[in-house]
């Protein structure tokens, strides 16, 4: 393709962006005091930004296309995959992570062990989901909904029955298993995006009765004086608090990877990535399709039952204005991005898209703008994630044997 | 039981329904054709009531007659939205067509989440007041305390934009190469069908629908926000379910019978659920019948 083409094509797209985006991107009017305001120099921007951006997406493009149909197993795995498969460069890596883990509520202030901590819960919640949308295929938008029940239940039964943290944490998980159970049941036969916007329905029905009954929520105005968690009794310091529940979140992302890595090969787990991948083909080898997407759902909802206690915990108060269906959305975005399936490629995910934002304040404005944008070029360019799935295959390695006959 | 209520009621579930309609149309023929449920078609809406409110304030601080605002913005909101849809199809869903279905699914609520920060990040968050566009008609005076002018411009309208639908799918090239399309894709593009032209007409077609639904409820509520369409989308997706997602008679049916039960709910029980029914009721119908009144049932092929 030549290049004068390429200018004409790049140009088509800019003042083609330029048209669509005038009215909302110029002008800004104001209804009460009367008065318009025209701001050309967005349509500037958009037209120099879209000149560009539309020579990388043809470029982007067909490169993607020329990519199509090279399919080769064991080709995909990364050069830092490789060097991490080896035990020589993994035992250290293992122990420098293990080491800043540990050392990072020491060497940095409250502030930054609070961020932490909430990249953390999403961790949790980006793997649970993971095991929902990445290994089983089940598209759950309303992730959140369980999320909320954890919460809830940490803050309601603290507020009835003055339970304590370590009391309501397996409780929460496992009132979010009911949750998942209860929802997944009736939606197990809808395929994919039936599936997506009843979870959607489900997440928001949660959320608006949360919202409604005062008796039962208090209603918007939510819950607060949720006690932190205790440590046999001792007067902690704001501080210490902070740093204990940091322990207890990495304790607890730990648990829900070692859980999942344990999960991906059991049987149920070889059945889940046999779901996603063929419906049909998994029942007629007798797996019980069922109880299968149900199982998912449950052990979902568990790690977000759980993560929703210690949000609580953390929050010291919860509303239902804190689980929209855009939390669901950014769980499925630190999902999508790290790479749905792939343990490492979540963590990594969750981690970016919460810790960026919080510091970089300046763009923090046009976080979910770029959630929304992440979502679509992943999509489009990357399915797979940052960091791919390597699915176990089978490679028949008899052929040679056979022909020599 | 009061009568003149029930009569009230029964009414304001028909304009609520007819919007609804308008909304679902775009859903239900997108998804006929490319069996994707179009996430972000409840913000085309809002895009469409956005631009309106745009180019009628401008117009009518530079002194132009009310007529002519309302047809000029009215115009410009159904272009705009049209080039809105359009757009996002070449974008985000046509690179995706061979993709899995969750991918497109992941990427249509990418686009969804993208629109509504564009025009939060654009505009404003707050709700900003919408005109009325509609004016109240001296001919219906009598009858205005049952039911006010633009309501009933909303239904007239609605029921032009049905009719002239169903003779665009019913008898035009266009049309029958749609429903081709919609049967089977690849052997419409056997047959010398364009199918990238369709899909693209579809989209545009449900834009512009959608952007009516928009504008009409907006000069009805008198206000407008960022996140008005997410709400309207997944009731008027609600709607093109329970009539049978794929089939326009189908998608009318369904919000028809949402907007009356829901003004009835309203009006008989409470306002407080209102959301949750609506969501309820879309749990039981997907349920109980996933294909919907009208739907016919989807045989999957091995």
């Amino acid at each position: 393709m030549n290049l004068l083409q390429e200018l004409k094509q790049s140009t088509i797209a800019a003042v083609w962006f330029m048209f669509l985006t005038f009215p909302l991107m110029v002008i800004k009017v104001n209804t009460v005091t009367k008065t318009i305001e025209w701001r050309w120099w967005n349509m500037a921007f958009i037209g120099i930004a879209f000149f560009f951006l539309s020579a990388l997406w043809r470029y982007m493009i067909k490169h993607k296309e020329k990519n199509t149909g090279k399919f080769s197993p064991g080709k995909k795995i990364s050069a830092i995959r490789k060097r991490l498969a080896e035990k020589r460069f993994f035992v250290p890596a293992m122990v420098l992570l293990t080491i800043t883990t540990l050392a990072f509520p020491y060497s940095f202030s409250l502030y930054q062990t609070n961020i932490m901590i909430s990249a953390l819960i999403y961790v949790m919640l980006g793997l649970g989901l993971n095991i929902v949308i990445g290994l089983a295929g089940l598209l759950d938008l309303g992730y959140v909904a369980f999320f909320a029940v954890g919460a809830y239940a940490y803050a309601l039964l603290h507020l009835n029955f003055g339970m304590t943290f370590w009391m309501v944490l397996p409780l929460g998980g496992l009132l979010g298993a009911i949750m998942g159970i209860i929802l997944g049941y009736p939606v197990l036969r809808l395929r994919g995006d039936y599936l997506a916007i009843v979870t959607l329905g489900f997440g928001e029905i949660i959320r608006l009765v949360l919202e409604n009954w005062n008796e039962f929520s208090k209603g918007p105005s939510g819950i607060a004086n949720i006690p932190k968690p205790g440590l046999f009794g001792l007067d902690l310091t704001l501080q210490q608090h902070s740093i204990y529940l940091y322990y207890i979140i990495v304790a607890l992302v730990i648990f829900t990877i070692f859980v999942i890595n344990r999960l991906q090969d059991s049987r149920i787990g070889r059945a889940w990535i046999a779901l996603k991948d063929d419906e049909i083909a998994c029942q007629a080898m007798g797996i019980d399709k069922a109880k299968t997407k149900l199982r998912a759902f449950a052990l979902g909802a568990t790690w977000a039952g759980m993560a929703g206690v210690v949000f609580a915990a953390k929050t010291t108060f919860v509303n239902p204005a804190s689980f929209t269906i855009w939390e669901s959305v950014i769980i499925l975005c630190t999902v999508v991005l790290g790479g749905m399936g792939s343990i490492a490629g979540v963590i990594a995910g969750a981690l970016m898209l919460i810790l960026l934002p919080e510091y970089l304040r300046a763009v923090s404005e046009y976080r979910m703008i770029v959630f929304g944008a992440v979502l679509v070029l992943m999509m489009v360019f990357k399915p797979g994630g940052l960091i791919e799935n390597v699915r176990k295959t089978y490679h028949y390695k008899g052929h040679e044997h056979i022909t020599a006959e | 039981m009061d009568y003149d209520f029930f009569l009230k009621l029964f009414l304001g579930g028909l304009t609520r329904g007819s919007i609804y309609a308008l909304i679902a149309l775009g859903y239900t023929m997108v998804y006929g054709i490319i069996e994707l449920i179009n996430f972000a078609h409840g913000e085309i809406y809002m895009i469409g009531a956005f631009t309106a409110l745009i180019i009628s304030t401008v117009l009518t601080m530079s002194g132009f007659p009310a007529l002519a605002v309302t047809l000029i913005a009215a115009t410009a909101a159904v272009f705009y939205a049209c080039c809105y849809g359009y757009t996002m199809e070449k974008i985000a869903y046509k690179p995706l067509r061979t993709a899995p279905r969750l991918s497109a699914l992941i990427s249509a609520i990418g686009m969804s989440l993208f629109l509504q920060n564009y025009v939060l990040l654009a505009q404003t968050s707050d709700f900003l007041p919408f005109p009325s566009l509609i004016p109240d008609f001296e001919f219906w005076e009598p009858y205005a305390h049952i039911m006010s002018a633009p309501e009933l411009a909303i239904i007239v309208t609605t029921i032009i934009v049905m009719v002239g639908l169903t003779l665009l799918i019913k008898f035009t090239q266009i049309g029958k190469a749609m429903r081709a399309t919609s049967q089977d894709k690849t052997m419409a593009m056997l047959l010398g069908v364009n199918v990238n032209r369709v899909i693209s007409f579809t989209f545009i077609i449900g834009s512009g629908t959608a952007a009516i639904g928009g504008m009409l409820i907006a000069s009805h509520i008198g206000q407008i926000n960022f996140y008005m369409g997410f709400i309207a989308g997944i009731k008027a997706f609600v709607a093109a379910v329970l009539g049978g997602i794929g089939s326009i008679p189908g998608a009318v049916l369904g919000s028809l019978i949402l907007g009356w039960t829901e003004s009835f709910f309203t009006g008989y029980i409470s306002s407080d659920y209102e959301d949750v029914f609506a969501f309820l009721f879309l749990v039981l119908i997907l349920i109980f019948r996933p294909s919907g009144i009208l739907g016919r049932a989807e045989t999957k092929k091995v």
